[in-house]
């Protein structure tokens, strides 16, 4: 499923990234914490999260993930919106919890079946 | 590259300087894929050089991480003039951390960090002298199948 379609899907908003929206997701991963993720999220996953300062951008793109969504209406750091900007790496933002985030995207990318 | 040949180059890590922290890693995962090193070993060096670059970042004034590229093997070293570790052995058992509340609210301290280090590097050696700083050796070799 492409990024598009999930944004569609979960009425998510974009902040940044807006011309990488064909990626193909595979799947999700849920973590506030960066070594979590670091060490446990796959390629062309979308990382969903409450974190909003700068550093999670690096991550991102060091794990080759598909973007990041930002939960409970949290806006990003203006740093965080630019390095991201620069990096062209797709920012969303939720005013749901990590949980119903997850939980909705887990069955639009048809898991558990 | 051909045999003898070897790619060294050294990057300077600023402590505190949590704004800049994971463009080294970054950096060396762009040289990476530049010469053709294979993702399967890109994604070990990128969380084995960010847990350490962060580590430089949270707890010493300033590091130096040098990369050594041969034809066999890429090898990262840090070295930087901090706090050092107490016990290294704590400090290497998943969920031990010394950050600080504020780290931790940032999402760092989850006491993962020397752990990811030693699962992804296929040789890892850790010193340090408490109050002067600490020095990892992390070596990745390029073929996985003589790493295993």
């Amino acid at each position: 499923m492409t990024l598009q379609e999930i944004i569609k899907g979960l009425n998510l908003e974009v902040i940044t990234g807006g011309d990488n929206l064909n990626l193909e997701v595979k799947d999700g991963y849920t973590s506030d914490l960066l070594s979590d993720v670091m060490a446990n999220a796959q390629p062309a996953c979308l990382w969903i999260t409450l974190q909003t300062h700068v550093n999670i951008v690096a991550v991102a793109k060091l794990k080759d993930l598909a973007g990041i969504i930002i939960v409970n209406g949290r806006q990003p750091d203006k740093e965080t919106r630019q390095k991201a900007q620069e990096e062209n790496l797709p920012l969303l933002l939720s005013k749901e919890t990590a949980f119903q985030v997850s939980g909705r995207l887990y069955q639009l990318l048809g898991k558990g079946k | 590259m051909n045999r003898h040949d070897e790619f060294i180059q050294t990057f300077t890590i600023l402590g505190r300087d949590f704004s800049r922290a994971g463009s080294v890693s970054t950096e060396i995962k762009e040289i990476l894929q530049e010469i053709g090193v294979p993702s399967s070993i890109i994604r070990r060096v990128a969380i084995a050089s960010y847990e350490a670059e962060m580590n430089v970042v949270m707890y010493a004034q300033k590091g130096e991480l040098t990369l050594t590229l041969n034809p066999e093997t890429i090898k990262i070293e840090v070295e930087d003039e901090g706090q050092g570790i107490e016990d290294i052995e704590l400090a290497m058992q998943e969920g031990y951390s010394t950050a600080t509340e504020e780290m931790r609210e940032m999402g760092f301290g989850a006491g993962m960090g020397l752990p990811n280090i030693k699962k992804n590097a296929h040789i890892f050696i850790i010193t340090s002298s408490p109050g002067v700083g600490t020095y990892l050796k992390m070596i990745f070799y390029l073929d996985e199948e003589r790493a295993a």
